[in-house]
This record gives C-alpha cells, sequence and structure tokens, in this order.
C-alpha cells in the first residue's frame, strides 16, 4: 500500500506534524492484552463493585427487570454499529423504531409529540427551561426544591450564561410543592414553572393545579419524569406543556449512572422550538412509507449558532431499550409492573413507620418514600451493607433540614423478605439509639 | 423571471411596495428550494432596517428576513404558516408582512426592478 | 446488462408494519411473579391520581417482538455489514468483547448513589481510563462527565469562561474556523459567547496572519479541529497556539479526528489548553443509531480548578472516591458521573491495543486514507493539494458538470454496498466528499471502495441520469423530504382516531 501511495515508509506520511511534536516513545499506557485478560480484569472490577447486594436506592435510577429480549435485540450489529439516520434509504430500520419510540413515548406522557431522545434526564430538564424561554420570549423559571438536586445543578450550569434567572419553591409537609408559595412565585416574567412527579421524595403533586398557577400568569409548566414506572398507574401530565422525562426505568442497566435516556415531549404547537432528533412519515416517490430525520433545520448542523440546542449525538441504542421495553409490557404490562410497585412501597413504608418516621403522609406516592430514622443513616447504611443490604440514599447532604432522614425505594424487584430483613435492622438500630437515650436522661433534659 | 416595477428590491432579496407589503424574491425562492416554514413576527413588532425580522427555512437551510426598511407590523400572512408552498408558487404575489413605515426617506435607498435584476445577474456571474 | 453493481445484491428482507398495526387486545409478552406483599387499592391511594388507561400502548407477543426488531434491523445499514467511510464520524469497528465486558454483572447493575465502600470497582475502571487518557493527550486533568462531544465542547467552553472570569474578565467571543463542525458555534453560542468565522487560506489552514488580526484580548478561545475536518494537520499549531497565549487567549481543540494523531502526536504537547474526545469515535464504543456517546474533556492544570463537579480522587487511605468541594467548579454537566457504560468499553479498547496497538491503528488509519486518494485522485476533483493524514476530501466539481452532485453520487454509492461518505461538509469546500476509511478497513474493503467510486464515475459520463435516479437497491427510493417538514407526521395514530 505504500508502495502504491508513492512514500518509502509510514513515517512519511506523518511528516505534516513538524517533528518536535511527533511522539517518539511508546505511551505510557497497560501493555495490550488478550481478550481472556480484559474479561479478567472487568470481572475483577466487578467483585469490587456491590455484586450481590440487595439494594433500597432510587433518586432517579431505578433498579427494574429487564426483559433478555432487549440485550438480544440491541446487540445485533445493525443497530449497533450503524449511525445517526441520515441515508434514510438505508437507516430504516432505525427511523420506524425511533418513530415508534416517539409514539409510544408521546402516548405514555400524555402529550402530543416526542422527540429522539436527549442525553438523560437532568439535560433535558435543563433544555426544557430554555426551550420555554424561547417560546415565552420571558427569561426567568420558577423550581420546584423537590425537583432532583442533581437536576437542579445541571440547570444551575445551563442557565448561568443564557441569562435565565431562577426562584426556587419549596415544599410542604405532605412533600409536594408549597402552592401558596409557587403562587407568589409566578410572575408576568416567568418563562416556566419545572416540577417534578412523583417528585424527588417520591409524592405526586397535583399537576393540573400546579398548571393553573402556571398558566394564569402565562408561564408554561414543565413536568420532570425521573421515575417512568409511575406512569402505568398515575395519570401523566396532561396539563404541562413540556415532559421531560428520564426513562431509564424502562430496561437501560443500572450502569452506575449512565448511558440513561432522557426524553422530550411536547403539545405540537411547541415542536419547532424542541431540540433533539425528530423522525417524521412520509412517502418516496413511488408512495411507498418511509422514515426520514426531520425539521432538521432547528439544529446545530443547519443553524449553528442559532440552534435551539448544540445537541447532535443522542442516545439512540438506549431509546431503543426503552422501545424495546414498552412494546415487551405495553399497555397491560406497563400497569401491572406499576401496581406492583405500588404495592411493594405502600408495605415498605408501612412496615418501616412502625419503628420510623416515614414522613410525607399526606400525598399519594409511588414507589418511593423518606424515612426519619433517631440515628444517621449514614451509620445505618453502613451497618446494612455488612448485611449485603444497600439502605436508602441519605438526604442530608441535599435537604439538611430533614435531619436523619433517607430516602427509600421498593420496586417490583424488592422482595418482601428484603424489606423485612432491612426494616428489622432499622428496627434494631432505633430501639438501641432509644435506650442509650433512656439511659442518659440529662442529655435530653438539655 | 421579470421583477414587477411596482415595488422596490433590496440585495437580501426581500421586496417591498410603496404601502408597506414585505416579501421575498423570485430568486430568493429560486436558491432556497422547497420552502417548509415560515416565521414571522407578530403584529405589533418593531422592526429595523437591515435587521433579521423572521426566517424562512427549506429542507436543509435556514435564511435571515431582513427588513428592507424600518416600520412596525400590522399585518401578517398567516396563510403562509400552513401553506409555505406559496413562495415557491408566486414569491411576488406571496406577502409576508405589512408594516406601517417610519420613515418614507429610507425607501429611497433601496432597488429598482431594474438595478435588481442587475444585481442578480452579477450575483450569478460570480 | 449495463449498470451491474459489482458487490452488493438485494437479498430477501421482510415488509413489516408499525408495532402498533400488530396489536390486538389479550397478546402479551411479559410475566410478573406473584405479588407477595398485601394487594393494594389503587382508587385509595392514588384517588383522582390514578390512570385508567394507557391509551394506544401496543399489545403484542415475544416471538413477534423479536421478529419487529428482527426484520427493521435489516434494513439498516452498518460497519458489521461493510466500510462505513463517514468522514469525522470515525464508523472502526465496535469490538465485541466491549459489548461483553460492560455487561459484566456488579458493572451492569452498580447504582450510582452506592457507598464508595462497594464502588471501588467503578471508580478505579474511571481512574484507569482517566489516566490513559490524559497519557494519550498529554493534557493535566480530566473530566469523564460530558455525554458526548457536544457536551463535551460545551463544558470545555465553561471552563474558558470560567478561566477568564477568576482573571476578572469573561472576554466576548470565540473564534471559530468555517471549516468546524456546526456544534461549535452552537456551543459557543449556548455559554454566552458571540462567533466570530476565520477564514482558512489556500493550503485549508487556519490563516495564521488573519488569527493574529483578529486575535485581541476580547477573543476568549480559538476552537480549532486538528487535523481540521478536511483531513489535514494544522502546521502551523504551535503559531496559532502562542498567538492565542500571547494574548491571553486559551486554545481549544476540536477532538473528533484524533484517530490521526493517538500515540503519534498529542495535543497537550503543541499546545492545546482544553480538549474533548469522541469515545464513541476515537475510542471504539459503538455509535447504536445515533450514540450514546460520551465526550470526555481534558485540560492543562489552569483549568483544572474549574472541572466539573465530582472528580474521582485518591483518598488519604488509598481508596479512591468522589470529591465534591471544589467551589471554583463550573458545576454538573449532567446527573451522576457520565456514560459510564461507555468508558468501560473505551477502556476494553484501550486495553487490547495497548502502546504498540494503538500507535498500529494511527498509522493503518492515514494509511487507508491516504489509499484511497491516491485512488480516487483524477477522478474526483482534489480541492486542496496538501496531505491527508486520516481522511481526504474530495469535490463534485467534475461531476457536477454532468449535472450530478455529491448527494447523488452517494446515494449511488448505496447500491455497491457501501454507506456514503460525509456530503456537502466541511461547508468551506462546494459538493464536498469527506471520506474516512479509518483502520478497520482491509486493503481488500479499499480497493471494492476504490472501484466503486470509479465505477460511479463513469456511470455518470455515460448515463448521469441512472445516478441521479439512485439508489436503486434499497427498499424504498428516495424519500419526499420537502413533505415531512411542511406537514410533520410524527408520531402514529390510530385510523380514523381525532388528533
Amino acid at each position: 500500500m505504500l508502495k502504491a501511495i508513492g512514500v518509502h515508509s509510514i513515517d512519511d506520511l506523518f511528516s505534516p506534524i513538524p517533528a518536535e511534536y511527533r511522539l517518539t516513545r511508546d505511551l505510557a499506557i497497560p501493555r495490550q492484552m488478550a481478550e481472556s485478560e480484559i474479561v479478567d480484569w472487568f470481572k475483577q472490577r466487578a467483585k469490587e463493585n456491590g455484586e450481590g447486594y440487595t439494594s433500597f436506592l432510587g433518586a432517579g435510577a431505578y433498579s427494574h427487570y429487564r426483559p433478555v429480549v432487549i440485550d438480544a435485540l440491541v446487540q445485533r450489529g445493525e443497530f449497533l454499529t450503524s449511525y445517526t439516520p441520515y441515508q434514510a434509504e438505508f437507516a430504516q430500520g432505525t427511523l420506524q423504531a425511533i418513530f415508534e419510540f416517539q409514539t409510544m413515548i408521546s402516548e405514555l406522557t400524555g402529550m402530543d409529540l416526542a422527540n429522539a431522545s436527549m442525553y438523560d434526564g437532568s439535560t433535558g430538564a435543563a433544555e426544557a427551561v430554555m426551550m420555554a424561554v424561547r417560546i415565552t420570549g420571558r427569561h426567568s423559571a420558577v423550581i420546584a426544591r423537590n425537583l432532583h438536586p442533581e437536576y437542579r445543578e445541571v440547570l444551575n450550569t445551563y442557565a448561568t450564561h443564557q441569562a435565565i434567572s431562577q426562584k426556587l419553591v419549596s415544599f410542604t409537609g405532605s412533600g409536594q410543592i408549597d402552592r401558596k408559595e409557587l403562587e407568589k412565585a409566578v410572575g408576568d416574567d416567568t418563562a416556566c414553572v419545572l416540577i417534578q412527579s412523583p417528585n424527588f421524595f417520591g409524592t405526586i403533586e397535583d399537576v393540573e393545579a400546579i398548571a393553573e398557577i402556571a398558566h394564569k400568569r402565562g408561564a408554561l409548566l414543565i413536568v420532570s419524569i425521573a421515575e417512568a414506572a409511575s406512569l402505568g398507574i398515575v395519570e401523566p401530565p396532561r396539563t404541562a406543556d413540556i415532559v421531560a422525562m428520564e426513562a431509564q426505568s424502562f430496561g437501560v442497566p443500572l450502569g452506575f449512572g449512565g448511558p440513561y435516556c432522557g426524553v422530550l415531549a411536547t403539545k405540537e404547537k411547541f415542536v419547532r422550538q424542541m431540540p433533539g432528533r425528530l423522525a417524521g412519515q412520509t412517502v418516496d416517490k413511488n408512495g411507498k412509507r418511509g422514515f426520514v430525520l426531520t425539521l432538521a433545520t432547528r439544529e446545530q448542523h443547519i443553524r449553528r449558532e442559532k440552534a435551539t440546542s448544540n445537541i447532535c449525538t443522542n442516545q439512540a441504542l438506549v431509546a431503543l431499550m426503552v422501545n424495546i421495553f414498552m412494546t415487551v409490557y405495553g399497555k397491560v404490562g406497563l400497569r401491572e409492573l406499576a401496581r406492583q410497585n405500588l404495592a411493594k412501597a405502600a408495605y415498605g413504608a408501612d412496615q418501616f413507620s412502625k419503628h420510623a418516621r416515614v414522613l410525607f403522609a399526606g400525598a399519594p406516592r409511588f414507589n418511593e418514600f423518606v424515612v426519619q430514622t433517631s440515628e444517621d443513616p449514614y451509620a445505618i447504611n453502613s451497618r446494612l451493607l455488612g448485611h449485603k443490604i444497600v439502605g436508602g440514599l441519605p438526604l442530608k447532604k441535599f435537604y439538611p433540614e430533614l435531619g436523619h432522614a433517607a430516602l427509600w425505594c421498593c420496586t417490583e424487584l424488592t422482595t418482601r423478605s428484603m424489606i423485612d430483613t432491612a426494616v428489622g435492622l432499622v428496627a434494631e438500630s432505633e430501639r438501641s439509639v432509644r435506650s442509650m437515650k433512656d439511659a442518659e436522661p440529662e442529655e435530653v433534659a438539655r | 423571471m421579470p421583477y414587477p416595477t411596482d415595488r422596490k428590491y433590496t440585495k437580501e432579496h426581500e421586496w417591498i411596495t410603496a404601502d408597506g407589503t414585505i416579501g421575498i424574491t423570485h430568486q430568493a425562492q429560486d436558491s432556497l428550494g422547497d420552502i417548509v416554514f415560515v416565521e414571522l413576527p407578530k403584529v405589533g413588532t418593531e422592526i429595523t432596517m437591515g435587521k433579521a425580522f423572521g426566517t424562512v427555512e427549506s429542507v436543509k437551510a435556514v435564511s435571515d428576513l431582513y427588513a428592507p426598511v424600518s416600520g412596525t407590523v400590522t399585518g401578517v400572512n398567516e396563510t403562509l404558516a400552513t401553506a409555505p408552498e406559496q413562495v415557491n408558487k408566486d414569491a411576488h404575489g406571496s406577502w409576508m408582512v405589512k408594516i406601517k413605515v417610519k420613515d418614507q426617506a429610507e425607501m429611497n435607498a433601496l432597488l429598482s426592478a431594474a438595478d435588481y435584476e442587475k444585481f442578480v445577474s452579477e450575483e450569478a456571474g460570480h | 446488462m449495463k449498470h451491474v453493481t459489482r458487490k452488493a445484491t438485494r437479498h430477501i428482507n421482510q415488509n413489516e408494519g408499525l408495532i402498533f398495526e400488530k396489536s390486538s387486545p389479550g397478546k402479551a409478552a411479559w410475566k410478573l411473579p406473584p405479588l407477595d406483599v398485601p394487594e393494594v387499592d389503587t382508587a385509595k391511594l392514588l384517588g383522582k391520581q390514578e390512570r385508567k388507561d394507557l391509551g394506544d400502548m401496543p399489545e403484542v407477543s415475544e416471538i413477534e417482538i423479536i421478529r419487529h426488531f428482527t426484520r427493521l434491523s435489516t434494513w439498516n445499514y452498518a460497519i458489521d455489514l461493510g466500510m462505513y467511510p463517514l468522514g469525522s464520524c470515525t464508523m472502526k469497528y465496535n469490538p465485541r468483547v466491549n459489548e461483553f465486558v460492560a455487561r459484566v454483572e456488579g458493572l451492569a447493575n452498580g447504582h450510582p448513589y452506592q457507598a464508595e465502600k462497594i464502588s471501588q470497582g467503578a471508580l478505579r475502571i474511571m481512574q484507569t481510563l482517566s489516566d490513559c487518557l490524559l497519557e494519550i493527550t498529554g493534557m493535566d486533568a480530566i473530566t469523564l462527565q460530558p455525554a458526548a462531544g457536544a457536551q463535551g465542547e460545551m463544558t470545555g467552553l465553561l471552563m474558558v469562561r470560567a478561566y477568564h472570569e477568576s482573571k476578572g474578565n469573561a472576554r466576548k467571543k470565540i473564534l471559530i474556523p468555517d471549516s468546524a463542525h456546526g456544534t461549535n458555534p452552537a456551543t459557543a453560542a449556548s455559554v454566552g459567547y458571540a462567533v466570530e468565522n476565520l477564514k482558512s487560506n489556500d493550503r485549508g489552514m487556519v490563516d495564521v496572519a488573519a488569527l493574529a488580526a483578529q486575535m485581541n484580548e476580547d477573543v476568549a478561545a480559538l476552537m480549532v479541529t486538528n487535523p481540521n475536518t478536511l483531513g489535514i494537520f494544522e502546521q502551523e499549531i504551535h503559531k496559532i497556539a502562542d498567538l492565542m497565549h500571547a494574548k491571553g487567549g486559551l486554545l481549544y481543540m476540536d477532538g473528533a479526528n484524533m484517530n490521526a494523531l493517538v500515540a503519534k502526536a498529542r495535543p497537550g504537547d503543541f499546545g492545546a489548553d482544553v480538549m474533548h474526545l469522541n469515545l464513541h469515535k476515537t475510542f471504539s464504543t459503538p455509535h447504536g443509531g445515533g450514540g450514546p456517546g460520551s465526550g470526555p474533556v481534558a485540560v492543562k492544570k489552569i483549568l483544572e480548578p474549574f472541572l466539573p463537579t465530582p472528580v474521582v480522587v485518591t483518598k488519604a487511605d488509598g481508596t479512591l472516591g468522589f470529591e465534591y468541594n471544589r467551589p471554583q467548579s463550573v458545576g454538573r454537566v449532567r446527573a451522576f458521573y457520565g456514560n459510564f457504560g461507555m468508558f468501560i468499553r473505551a477502556l476494553a479498547y484501550i486495553f487490547a491495543n495497548g502502546p504498540d496497538g494503538l500507535r498500529q491503528t494511527t498509522e493503518d488509519a492515514v494509511l487507508n486514507a491516504n489509499y484511497i486518494r491516491k485512488g480516487l485522485e483524477g477522478v474526483y476533483d482534489l480541492p486542496y493539494s496538501t496531505p491527508s493524514m486520516h481522511e481526504v476530501v474530495f469535490s463534485d466539481k467534475i461531476q457536477a458538470k454532468k449535472g450530478v452532485k455529491t448527494m447523488d453520487l452517494a446515494k449511488r454509492l448505496i447500491d455497491y454496498g457501501f454507506h456514503p461518505y460525509t456530503t456537502a461538509f466541511p461547508l468551506i469546500v462546494a459538493g464536498a466528499l469527506m471520506i474516512e476509511p479509518t483502520e478497520s478497513e482491509p486493503k481488500e474493503e479499499l480497493d471494492l471502495f476504490i472501484e466503486a467510486m470509479k465505477s460511479i464515475a463513469q456511470e455518470v459520463e455515460e448515463d448521469p441520469q441512472f445516478v441521479l435516479d439512485a439508489p436503486h437497491n434499497t427498499r424504498i427510493s428516495r424519500l419526499d423530504e420537502t413533505a415531512a417538514a411542511r406537514k410533520p407526521v410524527l408520531r402514529w395514530r390510530p385510523e380514523g382516531k381525532p388528533v
């Protein structure tokens, strides 16, 4: 090949790089490994990574069963090793799958249409706020404090240089957004109200009432959904203007936080302000149905600095996992799945409430609940680890006012015996803390 | 393509009539190709000479619409929202916005039909 | 027969409707275990929040699902089927061992909030990958958090901005060469900077004199892709870096084309201050029909305080952990820690190659591109004679005389069993054909590709209309994109159901 090109050595091909910048040594990285060594290395890492533990963690990343057909199908090379479907004539598989994904997400969220995916739930929520700013021409956003704290952090990063000001609205004793405070916070300069439902505490918000408050002042309502499985049994936010969802629950592995699958859904009239890719139906020159990426003029490769977003690569393969999951469970299965989650969490909360305080009892919840203990949940969790149990997420870091509180999650994979064991261990620690306190009455008196 | 003499033209390929009706030229629609969307300002919007006031989109391109003169929008052609293809069919008969012209003197700086035609043929020559 | 295609033939593929069109009540592909806790009264628990109906969600059986998606898959082209020479997309082979190790239990099931004590495996993967990428780029510090290249760009520019702000002046604009990818200007705008275009010179490189004239204290950074989108190495890169640094500006390097440099040259050595990598390009993680990607951002020491939170650190007791307390950080760009599944795959790729393998990879990528260039020179117009690195850009100038444009040639290439090259980009070449073969292609596949391209050029001479009507061998012919954009149909609805 060198001869065909007309050069003497491979180095000649690198002559455009000035000699002083050419690397003449080996990279100081691990030596080349055989496949068996690579597999061993990663299996070792897996052993150091909570393999075989039972977990009660949720908080934006949920443990649901993944039907095996998902991996069987997404590992087909035609899906796995293809690019963004710009050449529609031989990317119809990906395009039709996206079209079906958009349809199912619209149906589940109660919106008119949905895009082909965003990076994740957090960036999706931030993009939704910027979309609302474009639509309304207003520059401030009202954010619920019970929106996932890391979503709020991401929004802060995105909003800083877009000159979008933010107001935070607190929550009441039921865990829901404080609607009186919300009324005051929403003004004529409010582009949108951003809430989460079920919110970060697992509590379901009264979306309709919140929509009314937002719409009265001409603001849009954005609903972030971190637990997609809730849509099987919780009424979707039909009165919202934009839904920003994390679809990880639908067949995407927990994978230590990613890749996940964000998605935006909205009303038809807002489609031209929506970021991200969209597949649309059309016909070929023989009248045969086919699908193409459409409304591309919103995107960076055409509009450059005036684009709706700089998003380019999205989460197509993960969206395909979500798509297959939704197809497997379908109209009836998604409801039954959600019902089991609801029942498990109801049982869990009930059991915990016998030994500790379960907060936010006044409002409906889905599959998460907040347990307040006498002892620091970090200490409890560290003891639970000894029993190969990963306890709930301590909330002190995000909500110091909740004291020794932790967010627990039960899904269809959480068995009754797991719940009973965890509750038993927490109960034990509660009893010992209380008896310690009883033994030191003067401490309490002070 | 004859350019109607009842109006003035810009080098950005817009036309404007004496009463402040604005559209894009046949040349503009031709170079854009199939127009799929026209984005126009609301009635009451102030537009400024030489500044963008809207966009026209084809499948793979977006072009800004530049105001030939300054003024206030008094009417918007709503039919283009659902039938943007009219611009392709009859660019000189498909108006986009009507404005109340702020300063008639600004009109004097614009091109006549003959000047515009000459400009288009020169541009094509490059 | 006149137009015999030399490689591809049609094969049987089934027609397949939308999944909704196969749905009927009672069919199911799911089964849940019996509920081991008391049943609940959903109406009582949820009240008016209870959902009664899931609308038009499908009901189908498992075999129907397998067939549905398998049939759809057969309508796709893929790297596994043949060469995919999309310029600047680096469509290289996606090793299957990557997929295997990413699914190892413990890694695939790790929860992002599980205690650090039981996350040492994941943390070690992140740290090892970080160390490797720093060595490859010659930079000092890195974040793996950005979800894709475009988000990496945003993260990088946020750090640029934070750096300038820490010096008391955020500055106003970003310089971007006219050959740049569209995400560059879109990103600059998203972090509040104005964009100023920088013209390329007649050799396809940054015009250093023009840069010197445009560079001033208002410029925060120059975003440069190196090799650039023409596949040309910016030979005066160090002068460019010096010009930027002399006026207090930073050099941002878009790492989209790192496949031309790995183990041969390091951006950190030639003056880059901040750069992003695309693990789904250079480091073999699959494109998956458009994601997920992963866009780590590597920086020089001066930018380290501004990295997104959290960062992986070694703690006093020798274990790994996350550090959140970083007062100068630009903040978070996404929830959790990034596309961890892609980190596993990229690291497996680095292990499978090692120092020798990575060098060989880069050499082969450049060799392959130059082999194609030599094979097609003269047949297609080469707008820049400057040496090519890992990709080569031709133009349709010769074929356009017959009315055949780059997109038409691309559509005809489909009939020969190849994915088209990147069309009409970079924008500075009218009618561009941007070809990047990657190291994965054996000489035999390259020869087939060259032969196909030559054959198409001949067809243009003999029967341009035939090429204009391509593709001829696909399931569907060219689609009406205008109709799709004028009256968008973005979802299925049952017939007769009101919108």
